[in-house]
């Protein structure tokens, strides 16, 4: 066997103790290819090796589910032979080095993972976190981010249809960017990554492999300190066009029934494709390094094996239809390379030169040993846990809930979804904006999806079992009130040093709050993707707890699909659920200094009954508009009701269903659980019937009017008084306000 | 009657414009590779939305230099009916099939939303069954779609009656309404002869009310004056 590089020259993020397991399992000292692809593959990125004892707590079982968590992506059940393939992934380190090209990448790959299971993708969304805006490094990130995104999406004409955005100063070194996608297609057309029949030719599809990328995934599996801008040259560089032929040309390729196994490379390159693929159809495989095309001369086999260079798929390909399949590369005009066979010697076999440079079974790439990490209640917690109480008390509520429209957890997102194409692919019903969730159709029939990202960062960073078991609810909910019944969820979870306990311990609580919610919903979890070592290595500060949720739903007639905005004068509205006084996290609290204070704690129990309440009344016809209320609670959720369907509104909180009877708790508390639907006056009765009927407390809280004016009463006082077009503007300004030159800050 | 919908590397509307016109106008229409396009078999042609070669360089300028333009300026001489959506429209400006030239958005940015155009002239294969002064309601999104023209150019366009759209406010108005800098607010021009028109707007995803915000289905009077026009 070669040795062409000796080890000194590679470097390797592997423990001794690390290096020790591995040269025991291969039964000989790995050569310094080997050796290289074992580091990446058994690096935080690719293995798991952190998270995987928790995870494995996760329900990933259902009876709509098809394809669970292990592939490139989830695939759910829509009935009647249609399915809906989704994921999600992070591309928090390259993209707080080179915020363009870290995002834009990071829409590229999560697209390859729709793309692979023979799904044409049709809708992207993105969930952000910044540090605060007021900063010019933040607003650097948060502009090239966003402008990364649009550029590659709308390029690859895939609509970005949802998502979300955070403000806070622990995502200042290190912003969160994960991006998800959904795909449709056929259940009898379903790929896998796999590769299982001996004798199928593997081709090598898309952008030359280069050196860009290389140890990407070794780079995001440290912490981001002063030497990463050295790291610059790791963040690889997108290129949507080539990525929209690669799309087409593989749909293409697809049709004709010969692929028997797909997958993108992503991080870890071919190593992972290779490795993963072979381990998981139990097949080998032996590939000739010089066949594959390479964007620069004189690449070692260590550099090819595990360069992360973009916009490449791994085919595993019947040779009785490799021809037409090239030709269709052809057609596209798309480099390819046909670099080896599938074999039965569950060995993957690296050829250079005629001679063997790497022989080393799959498994021992992809089984990289777990670790149990130590985990310790962190000392922030235990500081707060005691304290609730509020500095700057706002006197006045209507100023309060200017403010809080004005901030840019609340704002109106519209700078930003703006720059990415929503409409193409003529599916878009619900656009960004419109609804709890987006809403996309299935074309020719009577049928949609509903999908939507959620978290509440500063409710998991208090308690991060709750939190969690909340962001769970609140998409979920997010679903429901757009019409659709919830089938499942993936998972995107950001988190400091796992080596640190209380990081850790942060971690396992966040896991534990999901099963919690999930086994309660009975919602599967079908894929999902985590994201450590974000935080900085000067001031140790890590991210606040962030798993990111992304649900899907089912809309199984086009006429249930509901927006959040007012649609007519006289309208009553109907509050649905429970008020609590729990006021930690909230975006009031955040605001005006409060500090403490209970998370909104929910139940499965509390959150199944509002649903199936909401759904009922949907799908009945009752209702004219829903929205749930979280971020900025009740005033806020009514606020913006008011804003979307320039309607004014008359309030009176005596028969709201509450828990408290404190104003600010009424009215700004984030408790979950809750709807505010609105309806004609005549089916109110009904409406609270139904409600009761699904033990869920609801009373109409007021009606909609013709007038400039948003107003709350409580025990016969006006507390409220806000002016529709005021709120209007200072909503939709706040952001533009921040980033553009000829704006004044508010 | 036959229409062909011309794919270019990174074309992104195509499959949009077909489902409009297959679903609901009810017409024979295909997918044809731009390297394969043969005007000879088809009354009319649409260079629907997206990329082509990625916009690299400049948006269209690369398609541009498609064999398939040269079946584009054939038709433009034999009265045949074309439609350039979008990017469609940028390959037919830098083909020199359409006049002008159209840069990047005067924000700087890809703007995706609804707007209101009004039909400045019915005499188009675009517009034939809408009359002058009529809005409509369609969706744009681009980064450059910033219609120029030089100061004689243009008003040989306003003479020869090839300003076809105007971005407009809700009343009809040119007020407040140019959402990209576009000189004199032109969303969509046309030839001399009125058969070939480009527009930024996209009219295939303004044809149903189910996507549209405002219930209606403004596109599809577009591609239904594209039929009445041949068939006249």
């Amino acid at each position: 066997m070669n040795l062409l590089l000796s080890p000194t020259n590679i470097n390797i993020n592997l423990s001794e103790e690390e290096l020790n397991q591995a040269e025991k399992m291969l039964g000989r000292k790995p050569n310094s290819v080997e050796l290289g692809m074992i580091d990446v593959m058994w690096s935080e990125h690719c293995s798991y090796k952190s998270s995987k004892l928790v995870l494995k707590k996760l329900p990933t079982k259902g009876k709509r589910v098809i394809v669970g968590p292990g592939y490139d992506s989830g695939i759910v059940d829509l009935r009647d032979g249609d399915v809906a393939a989704f994921k999600i992934e992070s591309h928090n380190h390259p993209s707080a080095i080179e915020p363009y090209n870290g995002a834009a990448t990071g829409i590229g790959g999560i697209i390859r993972d729709i793309l692979c299971t023979n799904c044409r993708p049709i809708g992207l969304l993105d969930s952000l976190r910044f540090g605060e805006l007021r900063k010019g490094h933040n607003r650097w990130l948060f502009l090239n981010v966003v402008r990364g995104i649009a550029d590659y999406g709308n390029c690859c004409g895939i609509p970005t249809v949802a998502g979300e955005i955070e403000f806070d100063e622990s995502f200042e070194s290190n912003c969160l960017v994960n991006v998800a996608c959904v795909g449709i297609g056929r259940k009898e057309n379903i790929v896998l990554g796999r590769m299982e029949n001996p004798g199928d030719n593997i081709v090598l599809l898309g952008g030359s492999t280069g050196r860009d990328g290389i140890h990407g995934v070794t780079f995001a599996s440290k912490v981001i300190s002063d030497g990463s801008e050295e790291d610059r040259p790791s963040v690889q560089v997108g290129d949507p066009f080539t990525k929209k032929v690669v799309i087409e040309a593989t749909l293409e390729a697809l049709k004709t029934g010969y692929v028997r196994g797909l997958k993108d490379l992503g991080g870890g390159g071919l190593t992972c494709g290779l490795s993963e693929m072979s381990s998981k159809g139990g097949v080998g495989v032996e590939i000739d390094i010089d066949k594959i095309h390479v964007r620069e001369g004189e690449m070692t086999p260590y550099e090819i094996m595990i360069s992360e260079s973009q916009e490449r798929m791994l085919f595993a390909i019947m040779p009785e239809g490799l021809n037409k399949i090239l030709n269709i590369f052809k057609k596209w005009e798309i480099p390819y390379s046909v670099i080896g066979r599938v074999t039965d010697t569950c060995r993957i076999i690296v050829k250079k030169d005629g001679s063997i440079v790497v022989s080393i079974p799959p498994e021992i790439l992809t089984d990289a040993p777990a670790i149990k990490r130590k985990s310790r209640k962190p000392g922030y917690l235990k500081e707060i846990s005691n304290k609730d109480g509020i500095k700057n008390k706002p006197k006045d509520i209507s100023l309060a809930v200017y403010t809080l429209l004005k901030t840019p957890n609340i704002a109106s997102k519209e700078f930003v979804f703006r720059q990415y194409d929503h409409e193409v692919g003529v599916r878009t019903i619900n656009k960004p904006g419109d609804g709890d969730a987006a809403v996309l159709r299935l074309l020719g029939k009577n049928k949609a999806i509903a999908i939507k990202s959620d978290c509440n960062s500063f409710h998991s960073y208090l308690d991060p079992f709750y939190g969690h078991a909340g962001a769970v609810a609140e998409s979920i909910r997010n679903l429901v009130a757009v019409g659709s019944e919830p089938i499942a969820i993936v998972d995107c979870c950001n988190f400091g040093n796992p080596e640190d306990p209380e990081i850790y311990w942060q971690f396992e609580k966040s896991i534990d709050g999901l099963v919690y919610m999930l086994t309660g919903l009975e919602i599967p979890c079908v894929g999902g993707n985590v994201s450590f070592y974000n935080e900085d290595d000067r001031t140790r500060n890590a991210v606040k707890p962030t798993i990111v949720i992304v649900s899907i739903g089912l809309i199984g007639n086009l006429d249930w699909i509901t927006k959040l905005n007012f649609k007519e004068e006289g309208d009553s509205i109907i509050a649905v659920g429970k008020t609590f006084p729990e006021m930690g996290g909230s975006q009031y609290y955040l605001r005006f200094k409060g500090i403490g204070g209970r998370v909104p704690r929910t139940t499965p129990e509390k959150e199944k009954s509002s649903i199936r309440a909401v759904q009922t009344l949907i799908q009945n016809g009752y209702i004219n508009s829903a929205h749930d209320c979280s971020k900025g609670g009740l005033a806020i959720a009514l606020a913006t009701m008011a804003i979307n369907g320039e309607f004014g509104a008359e309030l009176n909180l005596d028969q709201l269903p509450k828990a408290s009877a404190s104003i600010d708790e009424l009215m700004f508390s984030e408790s979950h659980a809750r709807f505010i639907v609105t309806s004609k006056k005549e089916d109110v009765n009904n409406i609270i019937k139904l409600c009761r009927k699904n033990n869920v407390p609801a009373a109409e809280i007021g009606e909609v009017t013709e007038t400039n004016s948003l107003s709350f009463k409580y025990k016969k006082k006006i507390i409220a008084k806000c002016e529709v077009d005021k709120m209007k503007k200072c909503w939709e300004e706040a952001i533009p306000r921040f980033v553009s030159p000829t704006l004044k800050r508010g | 009657m036959k229409l062909a919908v011309i794919q270019y590397p990174g074309s992104n509307c195509d499959y949009d414009v077909i489902h409009v016109l297959r679903n609901l106008v009810g017409i024979e229409t295909e997918l044809v590779w731009h390297r394969n396009f043969n005007q000879s078999e088809f009354d009319a042609a649409i260079l629907p939305g997206g990329f082509s070669y990625g916009d690299y360089l400049r948006a269209g300028a690369i398609a541009a230099h498609s064999p398939s333009l040269n079946e584009v300026k054939e038709m433009s001489q034999e009265g045949k009916v074309v439609l350039g959506i979008c990017n469609g429209f940028q390959i037919l400006v830098e083909a020199g099939v359409l006049p002008g030239a159209l840069l990047r958005n005067d924000c700087l940015r890809f703007v995706c939303k609804w707007v209101n155009l009004r039909v400045c002239s019915s005499r188009t294969s675009a517009t034939k069954l809408i009359p002058e002064g009529g809005l409509l309601h369609i969706p744009i999104a681009h980064s450059e779609g910033r219609y120029v023209n030089k100061n004689n150019d243009l008003k040989k366009l306003y003479e020869n009656d090839q300003i076809v759209f105007k971005y407009v406010n809700e009343k009809g108005e040119e007020i407040n309404s140019n959402p990209n800098g576009s000189l004199d607010n032109i969303a969509g021009i046309c030839n001399l002869d009125g058969n070939i028109v480009g527009l930024m707007p996209h009219p295939e995803r303004a044809s149903e009310p189910s996507i549209n915000p405002y219930g209606s289905d403004d596109g599809l009077l577009v591609f239904e004056s594209m039929l009445n026009y041949i068939n006249h």
